[in-house]
């Protein structure tokens, strides 16, 4: 009550006189930008960085690619037969152990290594490809392109996806080129899906209206601003494909389709290995399916990571 | 008049990574039996978040009531459990959101998610439930609602949306409905009609209605009392034809000079410079001074003091200060 | 609504028809007849055995009569063992192998679901990892992996379940267990990831703000629309779990329609390969139309005579 008298009054004692002179002007200050920008990548990568699941993933994968190039020098065993020493256990003379021919099972496991990867790796780039050559056309065209050209993926898309992979393989006949081929038939299908919504969401973007009404070229839109829009989706694709043509070739392998001797892969190991487990050679199944799933583990988490980190929406 | 509902000296944070934003700062405001009270301001100034807590529909975490009280029928809102505040909410608040578009489940007929509201708060068999529905939807101006209770939302037009969230917050005969921005998302022809039928329902059934918008145009048709918000305080309150035609706070002026006006001479539409402070960091003194054409030393300084005007208006800013006045007069 | 279901039938009987065609020509594309390996056949016997299989006619008439007696469901006999159909092998092979899809397919949903629904409501809780943790781990694990790991643990060192085989109940559990965990984790990351998002929508608010229970509000409003989008890879799941089968029963030896595929492949007895493709492809189209149309049903806004392409 006290206060408000004073109030009635309308002077403040509490506030000196002096402080009753017009602030300088200085409208910058309102509109200040009080945290400091950064583009989009830098961002992404800075929240990637936060992420300490995918973080291990990269680091996991980083390691295994250096392995898979290095770690065959490593050990003194090559991949030759040794028939004196079959089945021995891991120890200091041969840390992953042997199989039932002697054969280092380190060595085999960065070798398989190789193979997993390159798999993994060609099977995305030929993805990568092909599905964004044909979404963005789809896409960029629209119209009865697009639709033609969607009514083809949809029926491709009806095709379950191993067995025309199993059939290839039956009649291309086993081999690492075969399985890359019968895997990019029908795997670049969702990389086109996914390049075509994101091109057809993207294209009537006010920006890209913008850019078309200044009379930019078509291809320059698409590499200027249709691309690093779209870039996001499709390096989580990419991180989902590696895993999963990883997969789709120890499946193979498993099914006696995937690499022959004297190559070797995972999958291949692991059926190896499948049939001696109840032996006790526990070793020989291990390391290989170990190598499987951590490196699947790795991709989905940094698939996740990724993923989060680059959506627009997620940015703080 | 009686009190129906009362803020006292609300205070609200939300943690973020960036820190604590303190999106409200000591709110107080009464709301009374019958009346229509606007809060207005601009988007971020904290009138949505008032509004949520006294729902108690404030995400905790990361959201928190952090001071003040919310009396509603002599108890403390802020200090209720979580069952307790569901009995409260749909049958003696309710709320009406902004977007038609979304606040109705789109998997759910129409009856069924009126329906819902009253079982949870009456003991009435499903077949008064319905007859219940129907004479809500009557009363919201839904024609032949009869034939539309088994349709999804998708098949009514965007108003009727409206009118069926409005039947809803309703059905239970609240004494308090909030509804936050029900008209912006609307065309401005829809927007007259829904208007129109808030005054109506006001008149039927005796509820009291706060209004948020940050559109002054809708508060002109339909608020008795009005609330200026701003950077989480509210800075000027009065009757509407106070705030109208005696505004005294910069900011007030600022909003009513950036709306169209068909009643003066002079059409030019100012709008105000600059953004609202970050409430990351709200400033020690007035949040407006950056923006405030008639800033002084003070207003960074100190928070301005409340100034009462009458019974109803009053504003918090240094231009009320008698020292200001002189220093205006020598300019 | 029919012209619809009419549009979606003509597609699938295209689709159908393509991998009929693609099979044969790829089967038939094959260098020299599948007798040639065995060397002990005559020169005769082996004329014998392509007349009798029609291989000594022109590709096209094979064809005709090839899509002929697919029309009246006769896949034709074997090569590698002429005592029996590949009609047969259907018939013995594909209820097990159906039981066996169809506990997996439940499992993995209802286990998959409720794990990602707990995952959701306790969002970046202890819960919430530990369930996204088993989910990833599901995921990464290959399910011939997943077979072994339970083989070794719950029949060999613990012998609490029978393997190999097919006859009771019990021995059910590992093989299903093993096929349903990949796609378990992935239900549950989806629901998980739908149920976040559902739960930021406006009508959750609006549920709030009616006073509803949470458990009222989750069932109701959340679950329903949060399953849509798990409702979609359906298909692709089922897919996965059949393909899945042919590890499985391989490993546990159960006499299923995988395992002839298997053993088919090995032998390279191309009319059971594509009978069995084609039959296993009929299914999943089949499959496929039936989560169209139940994802029609289950979101009324889509209206599925004005459906256009995805």
């Amino acid at each position: 009550m006290e206060l408000r008298k004073q109030h009635e009054s309308n002077i403040s004692p509490e506030v000196p006189d002096e402080w009753f002179v017009p602030k300088p002007k200085d409208r910058n200050e309102a509109e200040a930008v009080v945290r400091p920008s950064l583009s989009y990548w830098q961002d992404s990568w800075r929240r990637l960085l936060k992420n300490k699941l995918a973080m291990g993933g990269l680091v996991f994968l980083v390691l295994l690619v250096f392995m898979a190039i290095i770690g065959p020098l490593l050990s003194p065993h090559t991949l030759d037969q040794e028939l004196t020493r079959q089945n021995l256990p891991p120890s200091s003379e041969y840390w992953f152990g042997t199989d039932e021919l002697g054969r280092d099972v380190f060595t085999r496991t960065w070798h398989g290594a190789r193979v997993s990867l390159f798999v993994g790796a060609a099977a995305a780039l030929i993805d990568f490809i092909i599905g964004v050559i044909y979404g963005g056309i789809a896409g960029y065209k629209g119209g009865r392109t697009d639709n033609l050209m969607m009514r083809i993926v949809e029926i491709l898309y009806g095709l379950p996806y191993l067995l025309v992979v199993i059939l290839l393989m039956v009649v291309l006949g086993p081999g690492l080129s075969t399985i890359i081929v019968a895997l990019s038939v029908t795997g670049w299908i969702g990389m086109a899906r996914i390049v075509r919504g994101q091109v057809l969401q993207i294209k009537n973007y006010e920006f890209v209206l913008a850019s078309k009404t200044f009379g930019t070229k078509t291809g320059r839109i698409l590499r200027k601003n249709l691309l690093p829009n779209t870039m996001g989706p499709i390096i989580v694709q990419l991180t989902l494909t590696v895993p999963t043509a990883i997969f789709a070739e120890a499946f193979l392998s498993f099914l006696g389709l995937g690499i022959q001797p004297p190559h070797t892969s995972w999958g291949m190991m692991a059926n190896d290995g499948l049939s001696t487990i109840l032996s006790g050679y526990w070793w020989r199944l291990f390391f290989p399916a170990f190598f499987i799933s951590a490196t699947m583990f790795a991709f989905n988490v940094l698939g996740d990571g990724l993923q989060d980190a680059l959506d627009p929406k997620l940015r703080r | 008049m009686k009190k129906v509902l009362e803020v006292k000296d609300l205070y609200v944070s939300f943690t973020t990574y960036g820190g604590e934003v303190k999106a409200v700062r000591g709110v107080s405001f009464a709301l009374n039996k019958g009346e229509t009270l606007a809060i207005v301001g601009e988007s971020g100034c904290g009138k949505s978040v008032t509004s949520q807590s006294i729902m108690g529909l404030i995400p905790t975490p990361p959201g928190k009531i952090t001071g003040g009280e919310i009396l509603f029928k002599g108890r403390d809102l802020t200090k209720l459990k979580e069952p307790e505040l569901r009995k409260i909410r749909g049958a003696d608040i309710s709320m009406i959101f902004q977007d038609p578009m979304t606040a109705l489940n789109p998997t759910m007929t129409v009856d069924e998610q009126i329906i819902e509201g009253i079982i949870q708060h009456e003991k009435l068999s499903r077949l008064e439930a319905k007859q219940k529905t129907i004479d809500i939807l009557h009363l919201v101006g839904i024609p032949g609602p009869e034939s539309r209770l088994k349709q999804y939302p998708h098949q009514f037009s965007g108003g009727m949306r409206q009118r069926i969230v409005i039947a809803m917050a309703l059905v239970c005969e609240p004494e308090v409905l909030i509804a936050d921005e029900p008209t912006t998302a609307l065309d401005v022809t829809i927007q007259a009609q829904i208007l129109e039928l808030f005054k109506a329902i006001q008149e039927k059934t005796g509820v009291s209605i706060i209004l948020i918008t940050h559109d002054l145009g809708v508060v002109a048709q339909v608020a008795d009392r009005i609330a200026v918000m701003y950077a989480g305080k509210i800075v000027e309150a009065g009757n509407r034809r106070d705030i109208f035609y005696k505004p005294q706070h910069p900011y007030t002026k600022g909003l009513l000079n950036s709306v169209p006006r068909l009643d003066r001479e002079e059409a030019e539409l100012i709008s105000i410079a600059g953004s609202p402070p970050d409430l990351f960091s709200p400033p020690i003194g007035c949040p407006f001074a950056a923006r405030c054409d008639y800033a002084m030393e003070v207003c960074d300084r100190v928070y301005p003091f409340k100034t009462i005007m009458n019974r109803e208006h009053h504003v918090d800013c240094w231009l009320q200060d008698e020292r200001a006045k002189r220093l205006l007069a020598v300019k | 609504m029919n012209t619809y279901i009419i549009k979606r039938l003509t597609a699938m009987v295209v689709t159908l028809w393509l991998i009929v065609t693609l099979t044969f020509f790829l089967m038939h594309s094959l260098p020299g007849s599948p007798f040639n390996q065995e060397r002990t056949t005559s020169e005769a016997v082996q004329k014998n055995l392509e007349a009798f299989y029609h291989l000594d006619e022109p590709l096209l008439v094979q064809y005709g009569s090839y899509l002929k007696s697919l029309l009246t469901l006769d896949f034709g006999p074997s090569i590698k063992n002429s005592s029996q159909d590949v009609n047969d092998m259907l018939g013995r092979g594909f209820p097990i192998s159906f039981e066996l899809g169809l506990w997996t397919l439940l499992v993995a949903i209802t286990s998959g679901i409720i794990l990602g629904v707990v995952a959701s409501l306790r969002h970046n809780g202890i819960i919430d990892y530990l369930a996204m943790t088993i989910a990833v781990v599901g995921i990464s694990v290959p399910n011939f992996v997943m077979a072994t790991l339970l083989i070794q643990q719950l029949a060999v060192k613990w012998p609490i379940f029978p393997v190999a085989t097919w006859s009771s109940s019990m021995h059910m559990v590992l093989p299903i267990l093993a096929l349903a965990t990949g796609p378990m984790a992935i239900i549950a990351r989806l629901t998980r990831t739908s149920m976040l998002e559902v739960l930021t929508q406006d009508y959750i608010r609006t549920a709030k703000a009616k006073g509803l229970s949470p458990f009222k509000i989750v069932v109701k409003h959340a679950l329903r629309n949060a399953l849509l989008p798990v409702v979609t890879v359906l298909g692709t799941l089922a897919a996965s779990i059949l393909t899945g089968t042919f590890v499985i029963e391989k490993i546990f030896a159960i006499p299923g329609m995988g395992k002839y595929f298997v053993d088919s492949i090995s032998n390279r007895d191309y009319p059971v390969i594509m009978g069995t493709t084609v039959f296993y492809s009929t299914i999943l189209i089949v499959m496929l139309f039936l989560v169209d149309l139940m994802y029609g049903i289950l979101d009324p806004r889509i209206k599925l005579h004005k459906k256009e392409g995805k």
